[in-house]
């Protein structure tokens, strides 16, 4: 078995599972956020009208929340939903809220590592079609919606069908300016926007195997926009470090079977890579970034759980150092962790010495909430995750996606900008 | 169940224009169904009627694990999505929650079934009758788990 058929198969209690097996897995880790909390307490609105009881948690230990979305409240009803949160948490004494303002807070998919909450072998769900995320952690990490995540929350497990697994290798090292950004900007554009649908990635080879925790954790985090079911790195003695930094007592090395079986393998020269964007309005429509060098923008937005991880913000700032920027640049780090460790190592001097602005721990304009949404015929370079219509804000405004070493250097120049052609 | 049907020539309608990302924070279900899929067609909300069927390409749904999506088009009246293929989340989201039918089609079909055609589904024999064009298809039947799931009534009603 793979690694995502072995954790499928120890928490469904079988000896073996193949793909397309149905199967009932029993969930280690649970998380909602100030978008799906709401939407799972409207589900046990409806359960309580039909019966169900919903007045204890499966296991509350399990449990934890994030606030992310649409925080800092800029509406009443966001607001609103921020409250229900908090009452839901104190009503079942679940520990693991990351308030807002309170301590260490950021966006969920973030705090899943920056926390050490998920550990390898573990199977985890949450509310958020980026939870994908987290399986770089060597964890089966997926994401659902609310009827779901009400069900996980109630009962402890939820079904599966066993997906197959497509591998993809990288050799070799990625060369200087090339992240891991753009390998999967290559990959969605090479397999579509369907081309992992319902299947898992797996990702390996001597470049992942060279590549940091959090370089990791941008491939599997897109693996959502090619609709796989999970993106996972088998996990290594840097992820057991990575995580026993952040306070992991459970941290393990774990692998799949040498006779492992992927229905698809996938092989990538790392040396071949280049800075890749993908244009308006798909992950999958992506070219090189120097094809695109005469697109003139409005405005960098450098943030998500995609792209503001601290060596996201590190690789910004060493391009933006001594610079200034030539259009609208917003700075958002994932979490406050990263935005403390900015502070301290001189990164957040940077961005605002070079006339950037830095705005708190939140989706933002990323899924176009709030704090940055484009206007009409608006362009803009992000280091987010999706660019279909509307998603950053107007309907008719353009997002490019891109590394955030091409969005540092794109702020600098004002058009996109392969950051190896900056001088 | 009989319907009519609301045609998007496209692949690919994603969450984002399903139900915008500012309306997140919205849960109550009458006032999503208002802004049902404003980023593509904002008649929608108007000019649909209850128990119509919306008619797509490929990979339906395909973005974020928003519930909102099936939630807003199942509280518009939609009863069904005929679609090539559907993203997983939006898929298992409108069995789960028994919002609508998710319902595979080959490319051939959807290309045969046009806007305003009336249609007859019937889960049963996995036929799509097309009332207006006198015209009988197939649809990809369930599988198991989904065909328990939706005789439930949904996941909750599912007793494995």
């Amino acid at each position: 078995m793979n690694i995502t058929e072995k954790i499928l198969a120890r928490a469904s209690e079988k000896s073996s599972v193949s793909p397309d097996d149905v199967i009932f897995a029993k969930v280690d880790k649970v998380m909602v956020h100030d978008v799906s909390g709401p939407g799972v307490l409207k589900v046990f609105d409806k359960l309580q009208k039909q019966g169900i009881d919903t007045s204890k948690l499966h296991d509350p230990t399990k449990v934890w929340i994030a606030e992310d979305h649409f925080v800092p409240t800029a509406e009443k009803i966001s607001a609103e939903n921020i409250v229900k949160l908090s009452n839901f948490s104190k009503k079942h004494d679940i520990k693991k809220h990351f308030k807002y303002g309170m301590g260490q807070y950021g966006i969920c998919h973030t705090l899943s590592h920056e926390e050490a909450l998920v550990n390898p072998g573990e199977v985890y769900v949450g509310g958020d079609s980026h939870t994908n995320t987290t399986g770089a952690l060597g964890a089966f990490a997926c994401g659902l919606g609310h009827t779901d995540v009400a069900y996980v929350l109630l009962n402890g497990e939820i079904w599966f069908k066993v997906p197959e697994t497509y591998y993809f290798k990288l050799n070799g090292k990625l060369p200087p300016h090339v992240m891991a950004k753009d390998f999967i900007l290559k990959i969605i554009g090479d397999i579509g926007t369907d081309g992992g649908a319902y299947n898992t990635m797996q990702f390996g080879g001597t470049g992942v195997d060279e590549m940091s925790v959090e370089s990791r954790l941008t491939l599997t985090n897109m693996t959502t926009e090619a609709g796989a079911k999970n993106g996972i790195i088998e996990s290594d003695e840097k992820t057991v470090n990575y995580l026993n930094e952040r306070g992991a007592t459970n941290a393990t090395i774990l692998h799949g079977d040498e006779n492992a079986e992927y229905s698809k393998i996938f092989e990538y020269e790392a040396s071949e890579l280049e800075p890749t964007v993908a244009k308006p309005f798909s992950p999958e429509n992506t070219t090189v970034a120097r094809e695109l060098s005469s697109t003139e923008l409005d405005k960098s937005y450098i943030g998500s759980c995609t792209g503001a991880k601290f060596e996201d913000l590190l690789a910004a700032a060493k391009i933006m150092k001594g610079k200034t920027v030539k259009i609208r640049t917003e700075v958002l780090p994932a979490s406050i962790s990263i935005y403390k460790k900015a502070v301290k190592q001189g990164l957040i001097e940077i961005f605002l010495d070079a006339g950037a602005t830095v705005g708190p721990p939140t989706c933002g304009a990323c899924c176009g909430a709030h704090m940055g949404v484009l206007g009409k015929d608006e362009i803009c370079v992000s280091t987010t995750n999706r660019n279909f219509p509307g998603r950053m804000g107007h309907v008719e405004s353009q997002t490019y996606l891109a590394s955030p070493q091409v969005a540092a250097a794109s702020a600098v120049t004002g058009k996109l900008t392969d950051p190896r052609d900056l001088n | 169940m009989i319907g009519n049907v609301i045609k998007y020539e496209q692949d690919n309608i994603d969450t984002d224009v399903i139900i915008p990302g500012t309306y997140l924070k919205i849960h109550d279900y009458n006032e999503l169904a208002t802004h049902a899929m404003e980023g593509l067609d904002p008649d929608f909300p108007s000019k649909v009627k209850d128990g119509d069927f919306i008619v797509a390409g490929k990979n339906f749904g395909c973005g974020s694990s928003r519930e909102h999506a099936p939630i807003a088009l199942s509280t518009c009246g939609i009863k069904a999505v005929i679609a090539v293929s559907f993203a997983r989340i939006f898929y298992r989201n409108s069995v789960d929650g028994a919002f609508l039918l998710p319902i595979e089609v080959d490319e051939e079909t959807y290309k045969k079934i046009s806007n305003s055609d009336s249609l007859e589904i019937n889960i049963e024999t996995n036929e799509i009758k097309n009332i207006t064009k006198n015209e009988t298809y197939s649809m990809k039947p369930f599988s198991e788990i989904i065909a328990q799931i939706i005789s439930a009534g949904g996941l909750f009603k599912y007793k494995k």
